[in-house]
């Protein structure tokens, strides 16, 4: 009888502390077992968002290998923990349900996407670096030395780790490529 | 950035966000501050709170403007003109901070007899050749003191490589850029003159250059009325000196500009002259707007550097590492040292097989002869030049210029390899391209091969984002990434891999680079992810003892160092990777020098060593920030001092000192050759010495000061894709300028595909005045569509006062605001911006004028199919201009390219109504 009656937010307002029934009298067994997914993770990543140049400060909390929630960090001395409506968003950069997480294949001439295998495709990819290089390869220009291709370019976004851009120059150099570019010059 | 290299040594914004707090006044200019960079937006309130004004200068009343004390309209594509206005302001009142001008900038330097100023020339300096459109600058340099004072080491070389860099092939690549951290090298130190008085010193130049930039001529050009033009003016001069500071604040505003290098170098003159550089609360604050667009030039993917802002080497100059360094080495300053950080790179690619011998691999780099941008790649890929292409997080059919250009040269591919996280438009072009719509490219007949390969997002991987003061930030990897999804890094790595087990048998010299590349990184997980630290462990360098190395001023040019970008090394100093270092904020001093690594030697205030006086003394109590400590004898200060830890501020460098040691202690732009800031610009640039104002390439009115209507030396692609709107046109008679939203992020791939930003900024629209909506029936929330010579699109319209129609020389002028993040694909879908502009660029950096375009609006949809073929072109005809017709396939030829002629017509064109 107690236990049904304390159930009752009514029962709970006129007997207990909260007489106005806006705090403890209002609160559910529901509410009271809500528990943050911040508090319940298994680890805290520190991150930066991936947006704009600011380069606020995230805590990634994760749990069972999965991202649950994406926080300002309080101890970034630059953001001091607040985030844009971009990156209060971020958690669903990473969790959305229309990420692409499959190689799509379009042939020449296609008028669908096919599936293709990682391996596949990345074999596929280094065949046809290998036969553009080729066609598009001058030794000289002009006259001049160039030892070059001119069959490959790149755009890449500056969304890229450092770590990324490098490879990308050492490895498009070394083969010869140079018509290499990026978001950064927009 | 060029405009702040050229001028101070090194391409980099000055000074770090949280400084902006320090500040007396803040001018934000060409930025949206609070809508675009929010989070960093808190310093700008910070400072107000503590009583700074605050001025916002921009098109658009928006929300920067809403918490300024001031916000002032300007006419898009007018800054220079307006600045210029501030500097002849400052000059003619002599308000610059004198002691500051005559120890630290080139303004007592003489600047040679050929020069002719714009105003000997009616908006032309000496030295312009009208046929090929290029300066030889040759006649902008300093009378140099008597020979032998060049401190090259191969003086006949450094000559030789001098007269090479005025080859018009040479110009095309883009030397200003090269400027990211080491000013251009000069040929010698030049005459003085510290009274100033010479009539051929840069400071009576400068003075005579901007005599004609009045209040009043500011009004008629600007649009800016004489009375808030003297506001501005009172509030920068009487906020900046000895006790005060004053910051200015800038984005793509700037940028995006035929003269965008010059809009900053105009900044850069001003700043200089108020004494506000290298110093707290001051500086030139370039934001950014991705995550590590600075990373992206420092360690950059483009196509005329290489890491460090060392220039990619080109045919016509440089035959052997000699050549390459010649112009640099042994100059004063620390650019002195190039071959050091040349020799170092070659030895962190080429490893053992890189020898004194075989000039470090040198020869292994390919060679780069002329203009390898962007926009010129895509030109050549719609003549089918280029065979395949990489886009890696990029989705450039909406977020770069032109849309339809870049739909043709992605269709004229044999293949195509697309990495991101969602399905974006420049992967599914071939099926939803506007262009199918039309009938200028049909499905069944693009022969374009795709590869889509999923991305890993910034949580599924580990690495560096260098923000926009300088600062990398190490991101730790959370997860691992879904299905097929992996990190650039993986991918990059693997295909070098692959290709190299593919040649590992070939004979074939051409294939020795690959081979002989050092590519050896450890891996880890089941997906074999190559590790992030061992990369940037590259990047820093190592020793001879295998170690890592804590600065660039460890590295030697005999092959015992190695680094992979010597401007970042001491990111792995003790072997710590410095980057990930995360001591709280409010557990340390205001530089936060605990907090991640900045480049260059984690110094957070770039040039500090101006903050104190010629004696190393502080210039006032209130902004004390880096000063000489006479019994420890060192500098000191809250931040890492921008100058050699020792070297007293009474040094006088020795007769033939070189390098580092060829600077005075009162030299504190350590990246110039001279030591100096430089308000005359004797070399770096290719459009002037001095910013100039000329009109966009597309206005609505003619040059109120000068006879030379266009930036004389912009660079154009003419072709039936790319038609540029004449001036003063009556059928496009109104300014557009393109610009982002809070809740997106440029072409959209990472957010018109979320829910809830898709849902905080549904719809394509465009801001228009009350006025012009009048003029032009339009409704708000009603439909418009907006025609340029390149298309037309339809937006909703949102009529506002935030847009404020301009009164400038008698006419008024309409500006529209244009959001350009939209597309086919995602959640939140509609026409692109990008559609509008066109790619007319700035000859320093090859970046397109978006800011300030010209076009029309009408009410109601778009029409559709072929019918918008018809109505393009009745435009155009309208308009004098020449047909956009293109050939099924868009693969239509250019007509000309920066003035040069390209005969032969393509194939016959897509008719309207075919």
């Amino acid at each position: 009888m107690k236990t049904w009656l304390d159930a009752w937010p009514v029962y709970r307002q006129l007997t207990g502390s909260d007489p106005l029934g806006r705090g403890k009298a209002a609160r559910s067994e529901a509410t009271e077992s809500v528990v943050s997914r911040t508090a319940t993770a298994d680890r805290v990543v520190q991150s930066v968002c991936p947006y704009c140049a600011v380069g606020c400060g995230q805590k990634v909390f994760v749990k069972d290998e999965k991202v649950v929630q994406i926080e300002g960090d309080p101890d970034s001395p630059i953001s001091r923990g607040r985030l844009c409506p971009k990156g209060s968003a971020s958690k669903q950069l990473v969790t959305s349900p229309t990420r692409e997480t499959k190689v799509r294949y379009r042939r020449p001439y296609g008028t669908e996407w096919e599936d293709l295998d990682l391996d596949t495709a990345m074999q596929m990819i280094a065949d046809r670096v290998l036969d553009a290089r080729r066609k598009g390869w001058q030794d000289e220009d002009g006259g001049r030395r160039v030892r070059r291709t001119m069959g490959i370019a790149s755009l890449g976004g500056a969304t890229l780790d450092n770590e990324e851009n490098y490879l990308m120059k050492k490895l498009y150099s070394a083969m010869g490529a140079i018509q290499i570019e990026n978001q950064a010059r927009i | 950035m060029p405009g702040l290299g050229t001028s101070f040594g090194r391409g980099g914004a000055t000074n770090y966000q949280q400084d902006l707090a320090n500040s007396d006044c803040i001018v934000i200019e060409g930025s949206n501050m609070a809508e675009c960079h929010p989070v960093g937006f808190q310093w700008v309130m910070e400072a107000k709170a503590r009583g700074a004004k605050i001025i916002h200068i921009d098109p658009r009343f928006t929300r920067t403007s809403a918490v300024a004390d001031l916000h002032v309209p300007i006419r898009a594509g007018a800054d220079i003109a307006f600045l210029g206005g501030l500097i002849n302001h400052v000059l003619d009142n002599d308000l610059y901070f004198k002691e500051y001008v005559v120890a630290y900038t080139n303004a007592s330097a003489l600047v040679n007899e050929e020069f002719q100023d714009t105003e000997d020339l009616d908006g032309l300096f000496s030295g312009y050749d009208p046929d090929k459109q290029h300066y030889d600058q040759k006649s902008w340099q300093y009378e140099p003191e008597e020979e032998p004072h060049s401190g090259h080491d191969d003086s006949a070389k450094a000559r030789e490589q001098e007269e090479g860099s005025q080859h018009e092939d040479v110009k095309r690549t883009d030397q200003a850029q090269a400027a990211g951290s080491g000013g251009p090298p000069i040929a010698a130190k030049p005459k003085r003159d510290e009274t100033l008085q010479h009539p051929r010193t840069v400071f009576q130049i400068l003075k005579r250059h901007y005599s004609r930039y009045t209040p009043e001529m500011v009004a008629e050009v600007c649009g800016i009325e004489p009375q808030v033009f003297r506001t501005v003016a009172d509030w920068v001069t009487s906020n900046s000196g000895r006790d005060r500071t004053t910051a200015w604040v800038y984005s793509v505003g700037w940028t995006q500009h035929t003269v965008g290098a010059q809009y900053i170098r105009t900044a850069s003159i001003l700043q200089t002259l108020l004494g506000n550089m290298g110093r707290p609360g001051g500086g030139i604050m370039a934001l950014r707007g991705h995550a590590s667009i600075q990373g992206s030039t420092d360690i950059p993917t483009l196509f005329n550097l290489l890491p460090g802002y060392l220039q990619m080497p080109n045919a016509i100059q440089h035959h052997s590492l000699d050549d390459f360094v010649a112009e640099s080495q042994g100059v004063a300053g620390f650019w002195g040292n190039m071959r050091s950080y040349m020799v170092s790179l070659l030895k962190a690619w080429w490893g053992d097989a890189a020898t004194a011998e075989n000039d470090f691999c040198f020869d292994y780099l390919p060679r780069i002869n002329g203009d390898h941008s962007s926009y010129r790649s895509i030109a050549d890929m719609i003549e089918g030049k280029v065979k395949g292409y990489f886009l890696v997080g990029e989705n450039p059919v909406i977020g770069h210029a032109n849309g339809r250009m870049q739909r043709f040269g992605l269709a004229n591919l044999e293949w195509l390899v697309v990495r991101d996280l969602q399905m974006i438009e420049s992967a599914s072009f071939w099926k939803d391209a506007a262009e199918i719509e039309t009938g200028e490219l049909v499905t069944d007949q693009i022969a374009t091969e795709v590869f889509f390969l999923p991305a890993a997002s910034h949580v599924e991987k580990e690495g560096t984002f260098t923000q926009t003061q300088r600062l990398l930030q190490w991101r730790h990897k959370a997860v691992e990434p879904p299905g097929d999804a992996r990190s650039d890094l993986w991918f990059y790595f693997h295909l070098g891999r692959i290709l190299r087990e593919r040649l590992k048998d070939s004979t074939d010299p051409r294939d020795r680079p690959l081979l002989d590349l050092t590519w050896d990184y450890p891996t880890h997980g089941e997906t074999a992810d190559p590790s992030g630290e061992a990369v940037l462990r590259e990047i820093n360098g190592v020793g001879p003892d295998g170690r890592a190395l804590s600065s660039y001023m460890e590295l030697k040019d005999d092959g015992s160092t190695t680094s992979g970008c010597w401007i970042y090394c001491g990111v792995f100093a003790d072997e710590v990777n410095q980057a990930a270092r995360r001591k709280p904020g409010r557990e340390q001093g205001p530089a936060a020098l605990e907090w991640g690594w900045a480049w260059p030697l984690n110094r957070r205030l770039l040039y500090n060593r101006a903050s104190a006086d010629p004696d190393g003394k502080p210039w006032s109590e209130r902004k004390k920030y880096v000063w000489w400590d006479e019994e420890a004898g060192k500098w000191d200060g809250i931040d890492v001092p921008d100058f050699e830890p020792k070297k007293r501020p009474d040094y006088v460098p020795p007769e033939g000192a070189k390098g580092p040691a060829a600077l005075a202690g009162t030299d504190p732009f350590v990246m110039q050759s001279d030591g100096k800031a430089w308000l005359f610009a004797p070399k770096g640039l290719q459009d002037g010495p001095l910013p100039t104002h000329y009109e966009p390439a597309e206005s609505p009115v003619k040059n109120g000061l000068y006879g030379v209507q266009a930036n004389p030396t912009r660079e154009q692609i003419d072709a039936p894709w790319n038609r540029t709107n004449p001036s003063s046109s009556s059928v496009f008679p109104f300014t557009f300028t393109t610009y982002r939203l809070t809740e997106h992020h440029t072409a959209g791939g990472m957010s018109r595909t979320l829910p809830y930003l898709a849902e905080l900024q549904p719809e394509f629209f465009v801001e228009v005045s009350p006025e012009l909506a009048e003029e032009r029936g339009l409704e708000h929330g009603g439909w418009a569509t907006i025609v340029s010579g390149r298309s037309a699109v339809e937006a909703r319209v949102l009529v506002t006062e935030r847009m404020r129609p301009m009164h400038v020389g008698g006419t008024v002028v309409h500006q529209i605001g244009v959001p350009y993040h939209w597309g086919s694909t995602g959640i939140s879908t509609g026409d692109s911006g990008n559609d509008l502009t066109g790619v007319v660029m700035d000859p320093n950096v090859h970046i397109q004028e978006s800011k300030a375009a010209t076009c029309d609006i009408r009410p109601g949809r778009r029409p559709r199919g072929k019918a918008l073929i018809e109505f393009m072109e009745d435009y155009r005809k309208r308009a004098g201009m020449e047909s956009g017709l293109v050939p099924v396939g868009g693969r239509a030829p250019m007509d000309s390219v920066s003035g040069e002629a390209k005969p032969g017509r393509g194939p016959a064109a897509v008719q309207p109504g075919e």
